[in-house]
């Protein structure tokens, strides 16, 4: 009796999971028999600016992530709190100011302006997940850097920072899911020049546009960060995650 | 020596934070108190002219009362259900890692974008979900166009967005749990439901706060499945405070009155998140987990 419960309940996650994944494969595919006029194409024209936009966010993301460090041995608990308490604050708060602020220093619509966002956007998460792996490392590690005679700047850049590889991959891929996934600030201080993919498909959306190019443009922009949940997962059977939720 | 080096650790994160956030949240603070609009553009003083027209703003506080219900309601959908998952995925079933992988997906797509893909299916004449509901012999549902199932339409998509960083997080925490035990369990014969209240449970619950508490902030701010599915309609059937006031300040441009309904947003959700935040500490302590 309890398997069959589970089981179903299973299954119904499962497609409930798989179902709106599908119907936009599906339909993104249904009509290219039908359609004459090569419209299918229009996702490769909008992918090309969006993807400069991503790339520049990048950089953006694992800078952050570096500058986060200090916590390690200096960890002060209401530093922490309000660096992640910055996770509070509404997007919607922000872009006013962001707004008026880029067009004065005329960083609107300019890649620079975007990864400075969006930087303040990542910035709580990296600081809420790399503390965790910090701590989890045993403190007579750099004791011993010091010992051979590193400072603590050295120290850091010598021992911790290469020791710490898989809780950076696990911070710059959520850096990039969120990155690439924000649509709020790509909206809203973006207009034609470094539109990011998200904005550019939901641009389509607002003409009238047919159903399978969205359809298609979205399966476009979500196969990049599909294949990251194969590499979350790997993280998880090894164990690594654990230190981010204590 | 050793005196100089955590100021150099602490101080680019902190101008950053400083240039980035704390800055522009002053000048918000100064704007609500100016009248900047399309037609009058820099900073006068008007006094609180904008926060008195707040007041009086009932589709504002609306919107207020909407968000409280969405993200109390998606956020204990997702708990229930992320953690049943992540029970399953911990150790329940066969070919744990792909479902993993499965159950991961959503989160990894972009919610805007899954948005248009879920108002295609919602969309009532040619949409899959009434073309279900027909061929199960239902009547169909104005999915859209009808505030109660505009409403569950957007719960439905919140919660098939975020459960997975739920089933992330809690099993993460599950599998960073002591074997001992679960093994002093299993010696003492308990079984599997009350190893689940006794042991699992309790033992998750540091855990859970925290991936509610995260999952309680994001909500605070739902804005892209809304934006891109309803606009907030029907009407403003569907509309939060972040849609709301994107429209109002960034596409009217009314930038003074904007500020003013965004300040007020974020002192309601610091106040809100942190009465929370306070409640759920008192509730895990005196229990000694």
């Amino acid at each position: 009796m309890y398997k069959v419960l589970k089981a179903t309940f299973i299954t119904i996650w499962s497609l409930f999971v798989l179902f709106p994944i599908m119907w936009a494969i599906t339909t993104s595919f249904k009509p290219e028999s039908a359609v004459v006029n090569g419209a299918t194409f229009i996702p490769f024209l909008e992918f090309q600016p969006s993807l400069i936009g991503w790339k520049a966010i990048l950089p953006g993301a694992y800078g952050l992530s570096r500058f986060t460090y200090g916590w390690k041995n200096y960890s002060n608990a209401d530093i922490i709190f309000f660096f992640v308490s910055q996770r509070i604050m509404p997007p919607v708060v922000l872009a006013i100011p962001f707004f008026l602020l880029l067009k004065e220093l005329k960083l609107l619509d300019t890649h620079l302006g975007l990864i400075l966002v969006l930087t303040s956007g990542l910035m709580p998460i990296v600081v809420w997940l790399m503390v965790d792996f910090f701590n989890a490392l045993p403190r007579e590690i750099d004791e011993m850097a010091m010992l051979e005679g590193c400072n603590p700047i050295q120290a850091f850049f010598r021992t911790i920072l290469p020791l710490s590889k898989p809780g950076l991959t696990v911070a710059g891929m959520f850096c990039v899911i969120f990155g690439w996934n924000d649509v709020f600030f790509a909206l809203t201080l973006t207009a034609t020049k470094v539109l990011t993919l998200p904005v550019a498909v939901i641009a389509l959306n607002g003409t009238v546009t047919p159903y399978w190019i969205l359809a298609a443009s979205t399966v476009f922009s979500i196969i990049p960060l599909v294949g990251l949940a194969f590499v979350i997962e790997r993280f998880l059977s090894r164990g690594n995650l654990g230190g981010a939720v204590r | 020596m050793k005196k100089g080096y955590p100021r150099f650790f602490l101080l680019p994160g902190l101008i950053l934070l400083i240039a980035i956030i704390i800055f522009p949240l002053l000048f918000t603070i100064r704007v609500t108190f100016s009248s900047w609009n399309v037609s009058q553009t820099g900073l006068n003083f008007i006094g609180g002219e904008n926060w008195a027209e707040m007041a009086r703003d009932t589709r504002y506080w609306g919107s207020m009362l909407r968000l409280f219900y969405l993200s109390f309601l998606t956020v204990a959908i997702q708990y229930a259900l992320g953690f049943a998952i992540a029970l399953f995925a911990w150790k329940g079933i066969a070919a744990r890692r792909f479902f993993r992988v499965l159950w991961l997906i959503p989160m990894m797509t972009t919610p805007s974008l899954m948005a248009i893909i879920w108002r295609s299916i919602f969309t009532e004449d040619i949409g899959a979900l009434n073309g279900l509901l027909s061929r199960v012999g239902l009547n169909p549902v104005n999915w859209l166009t009808e505030s109660g199932p505009a409403n569950i339409a957007i719960t439905i998509v919140e919660v098939w967005q975020w459960t997975p960083f739920m089933f992330l997080i809690l099993l993460a925490g599950l599998l960073s749990l002591p074997k001992e035990p679960f093994m002093a369990a299993a010696i003492d014969g308990a079984s599997a439901w009350k190893t689940f209240a006794r042991v699992t449970f309790p033992m998750m619950a540091p855990i859970s706060i925290g991936a509610i508490m995260i999952r309680l902030i994001d909500a605070s701010k739902i804005f892209d499945s809304v934006f891109t599915m309803t606009r907030g309609g029907p009407g403003n059937a569907t509309e939060t405070p972040a849609a709301y006031i994107f429209q109002r300040s960034l596409q009217d441009f009314q930038i003074a009155y904007g500020s003013t309904l965004a300040l007020m947003y974020l002192i309601l959700a610091i106040l809100t998140l942190t009465i929370i935040g306070k409640v759920f500490a008192r509730l895990s302590k005196p229990r000694g987990i």
